[in-house]
């Protein structure tokens, strides 16, 4: 009993073992609506694995949820809830795409400015969450939900005012070809270069029948990059300070309010990130009008919540969301389960996440109180 | 051991309690007489919380029995406990800040009307009653969070009372209290044993054992020492019973040599938090080299005062001066730079961040100078090795306690770690609030000489305490506060504990 207590006070064992839960309980279930549970599973899997395009396809579903989910955890680890990344995100490819659409610069111009126009639209966005939080002390959630509205609206607005829209389309233009972050983009849409590409094995593959791009990469360098300003720099040790406990932080003179301004800009600063990669990397490479959330926002909270708010855990559960709502796709065509299953799924593992940090107390009581019989 | 008998109302027989491998008591012994007050000596972590946490059924016991009034019994939880006649005040209260204090009182406990509703006029009238019984005059409609803590204390009895107990368990129930509210809780407490009841208080003050109890059982790292009646002994032999040496009471000190004036506080008027005036016009100088103790009893503007001196709060007018550079109404970085060092009165608000490490809780002050970080980037092999230092020099136990969280250390180790922090800044004024709040005879001690080496040192040193006896034992210059003012200033040895005593109460107005 112990050897399990003992175990599952390590946060890699706890969350694998809560994601392990999380499929067995979706199992369940399917058995339940009369799916066959081990086949519905290999499905997922093979919906996940079996081809290198779908690993291809995975990676790139994921990336925009490491981003949000690193907004998120980064600001969890310094004490503020970011459930407006949602806006901040759709902020960041609002800002990024007018920007790419009226901009005509040469690729090594256009890139940055796109991505520094979808990081700054989300700071800003993001700030203006920490300033309402530091000047008027308005709770992040309340005023984070109300952005992620404006958000929504401004965001379907904008995108149909006459100067931006498309024709008779319910969106904008597409992102110029210099812009876009695609590994190889437009000279894979060359007859040669697909010519080229049909040799290589599986690159080849993954390069022409999956939108392949940069973001994944730069989602691993920021999270590297957040990692390190938490561990090992001044900035980060006050961030956590102020989160933890800021009447001691502010009894050894850290700024309190500036540290939830600058929290807040570089966590909606990471959201506008993702944002712009996500346009810049995916077709259709435009905004158009949303009836609903897309939900960037709030999957961001779920992989941040399975990270335990570790930055590099984020590229982890960043993954197996990716995985899961990818792969889920095929539980539909396989087996003819209903995709709703993976949010169920997914619902489960937070939920183990979240009560299995509980288990080991629980199993040293237990086991203590048996030995106590016996003896 | 004692017979099993009716007299007592507990009688704790071989009690052993283990936590992993630590063993918490070891075959202690504790025998309640009926209708008396029992004092439970011990210094920290000596293991009498966890005693009476076993007697009101938070803990169980690995072996041991407990006989109630003759009768063995089981006590598996509090409810049982509360079922048997056995009421706790915690340390902490348990009390919901924004109910009033009679929705406090019956919490868990409601009486219903006929109809199933609550019936608040019936619950009134029970607690009135009680409140009387015991002279426990209070105002139930109070919010808890607009009364005094020596009333909130005063709740949780009432409470207890409430729920029928018969026994009670008091954890440092003085701890937070005034000497004025500490003579009423005496007063009360010995009312209580009369009407039959019987009370046990944990507690290291020896003075008050003196003053309150009848019977006094020393704990001493988990194993019962002695169980001796009060008048029997005196204050230095029980010191000596639960430390295993002779400890010395009095502070030892050379005289002091004051130099020039560090702090200079002129006029000072700050509003507390509902907008009231709390110091009103309060002036004040710290010299080098000496100790200036503020004695006064809480709520006399003591908090707003220091609050303000940090930089947490505004001042409404006047001047604070340190080192001639005035520095009212600014930051907290600005006063740490001016050269004061703050130990907070309440460490777990603003001394220590309770989930960082040991480590980091010992930069926590200077991680922005050289050698803790180099162009924003943390050193985290010098932190180490500051730490490592600290914990050795302060005597920060357990020795491997680096890498842990702050907020696993005791209560006098987190202390320990918080002063010696503040001193290793080498600040010209160091203030210490309550410093030696909740800590024990031995922890008191080092804490009192620690001040006095700074002070020998050539610091200035303000202490504001509400006890009196640490006031006139260790300041060299003693300033009463009363009222938002400091009504007289003495050289220590020139006043006594009564003539304090009256201004501190507002009895007589220094001119």
């Amino acid at each position: 009993m112990n050897k399990i207590a003992d175990a599952l006070k390590k946060p890699v064992i706890r969350i694998l073992a809560a994601i392990l839960l999380g499929l067995m309980a979706a199992g369940v279930i399917l058995a339940i609506a009369g799916y066959p549970p081990a086949a519905s599973i290999a499905a997922l899997g093979k919906g996940i694995f079996s081809k290198p395009k779908y690993i291809s396809n995975v990676i790139i579903k994921s990336t925009p949820l490491i981003f949000t989910g690193l907004a998120v955890a980064f600001a969890f680890k310094t004490g503020l809830f970011n459930i407006g990344a949602e806006g901040q995100f759709i902020i960041g490819c609002l800002a990024s795409t007018l920007v790419g659409v009226t901009v005509k610069l040469p690729a090594v111009l256009q890139i940055p400015l796109i991505l520094i126009t979808g990081m700054a639209a989300g700071a800003a966005y993001g700030g203006i969450i920490g300033l309402l939080k530091a000047k008027f002390g308005i709770h992040e959630v309340i005023s984070g939900i109300m952005l992620n509205w404006i958000a929504l609206y401004l965001s379907n607005y904008v995108c149909m005012l006459p100067a931006f829209r498309k024709g008779d389309t319910n969106g904008t233009d597409q992102v110029s070809e210099a812009g876009r972050t695609l590994i190889l983009g437009a000279w894979k849409k060359t007859g040669e270069g697909a010519a080229v590409l049909k040799k290589i094995p599986v690159f080849g593959e993954i390069l022409l029948k999956t939108d392949a791009n940069i973001g994944f990469v730069i989602a691993v360098l920021t999270a590297v990059v957040l990692a390190i300003l938490l561990k090992n720099t001044i900035k980060g040790f006050e961030l956590q300070a102020v989160g933890y406990n800021k009447y001691a932080a502010e009894a050894v003179g850290i700024n309190i309010r500036k540290n939830i301004l600058e929290v807040m800009l570089i966590a909606g600063a990471v959201a506008g990130l993702g944002a712009a990669l996500y346009i810049t990397g995916n077709s259709p490479h435009k905004v158009t009008v949303l009836s609903a959330f897309e939900g960037m926002g709030t999957n961001g909270l779920g992989v941040a919540l399975i990270a335990g708010s570790s930055p590099i855990g984020c590229i982890f559960s960043g993954l197996l969301f990716g995985g899961l709502l990818y792969g889920g796709q095929a539980l539909q065509y396989e087996v003819g389960a209903p995709t709703e299953i993976i949010n169920i799924t997914i619902g489960t593992i937070v939920f183990f996440v979240a009560i299995i940090q509980g288990v080991p107390k629980l199993l040293e009581k237990y086991g203590g109180r048996r030995k106590g019989h016996a003896e | 051991m004692k017979t099993i008998s009716k007299e007592y109302a507990v009688q704790m027989h071989g009690i052993t309690k283990k936590f992993g491998t630590f063993c918490a008591l070891k075959n202690v012994e504790l025998n309640v007489r009926a209708g008396t007050i029992h004092s439970l000596l011990g210094e920290n972590g000596a293991g009498k919380s966890t005693l009476m946490n076993v007697l009101y059924g938070l803990y169980q016991a690995d072996e041991g029995e407990i006989y109630l009034n003759g009768e063995k019994v089981k006590i598996k939880s509090p409810s049982d406990a509360i079922d048997l006649g056995i009421g706790m005040v915690h340390q902490h209260f348990m009390l919901v800040e924004r109910f009033t204090v009679l929705q406090n009182i019956i919490l868990g406990e409601e009486k219903l009307s006929r109809t199933g509703i609550l019936d608040m006029k019936k619950a009134k009238r029970e607690v009135e009653e009680i409140a009387e019984r015991y002279g426990l005059s209070i105002d139930l409609d109070a919010k808890i969070c607009d009364i005094t803590v020596g009333m909130q204390q005063r709740v949780e009895i009432i409470k207890a009372l409430y729920r029928g107990a018969n026994l009670l368990i008091l954890d440092e129930p003085t701890a937070v209290l005034t000497p004025q509210e500490i003579q009423e809780l005496i007063k009360i407490m010995k009312n209580l044993v009369e009407s039959g009841k019987s009370i046990i208080i944990i507690t290291h003050k020896l003075k008050e054992i003196k003053a309150a109890s009848d019977i006094c059982t020393v704990i001493c790292r988990g194993r019962y020492i002695d169980t001796v009646k009060v008048k029997d002994v005196n204050e230095n032999q029980l010191a000596a019973l639960m430390v295993g040496h002779d400890v010395k009471l009095v502070v030892e000190k050379e005289k002091a040599e004051p130099g020039e004036a560090v702090l200079e506080v002129e006029d000072l008027v700050v509003d507390n938090e509902r907008g009231i005036e709390a110091v009103k016009g309060l002036n004040l100088q710290v010299r080098r080299g000496e100790i200036v103790g503020i004695a006064g009893i809480d709520g006399n503007g003591q908090k707003e005062f220091i609050e303000a001196l940090s930089g947490f709060i505004k001042a409404r007018s006047g001047v604070i001066r340190m080192n001639g550079r005035e520095i009212q109404n600014t930051v907290p970085e600005t006063v740490l730079e001016s050269g004061i060092s703050i130990i907070p009165e309440d460490r777990h608000k603003r001394g220590l961040v309770l989930e960082f490490s040991v480590i980091e809780n010992a930069v926590l002050n200077k991680y922005r100078k050289e050698p803790f970080s180099n162009r924003g980037f943390l050193k985290k092999a010098e932190m180490e090795k500051f730490a490592a230092g600290l914990i050795e020099e302060c005597d920060v136990r357990p020795a491997d306690c680096a890498m842990t969280q702050a907020g696993n250390l005791s209560g006098g180790n987190q202390q320990k770690l918080i002063i010696g922090r503040e001193v290793s800044n080498d600040p010209d004024l160091l203030v210490a609030v309550q410093p030696t709040r909740g800590l024990d005879v031995g922890a008191i001690e080092s804490v009192h000489k620690t001040l006095i080496r700074e002070r020998d040192k050539g610091k200035a040193i303000l202490l504001v305490s509400f006890e009196l006896d640490e006031i006139m034992n260790v300041s060299d210059t003693i300033a009463v506060i009363y009222d938002g003012k400091i009504q007289a200033v003495y050289e220590q040895g020139t006043v006594d504990e009564n003539e304090l005593g009256l201004i501190m109460a507002g009895g007589k107005q220094h001119e």
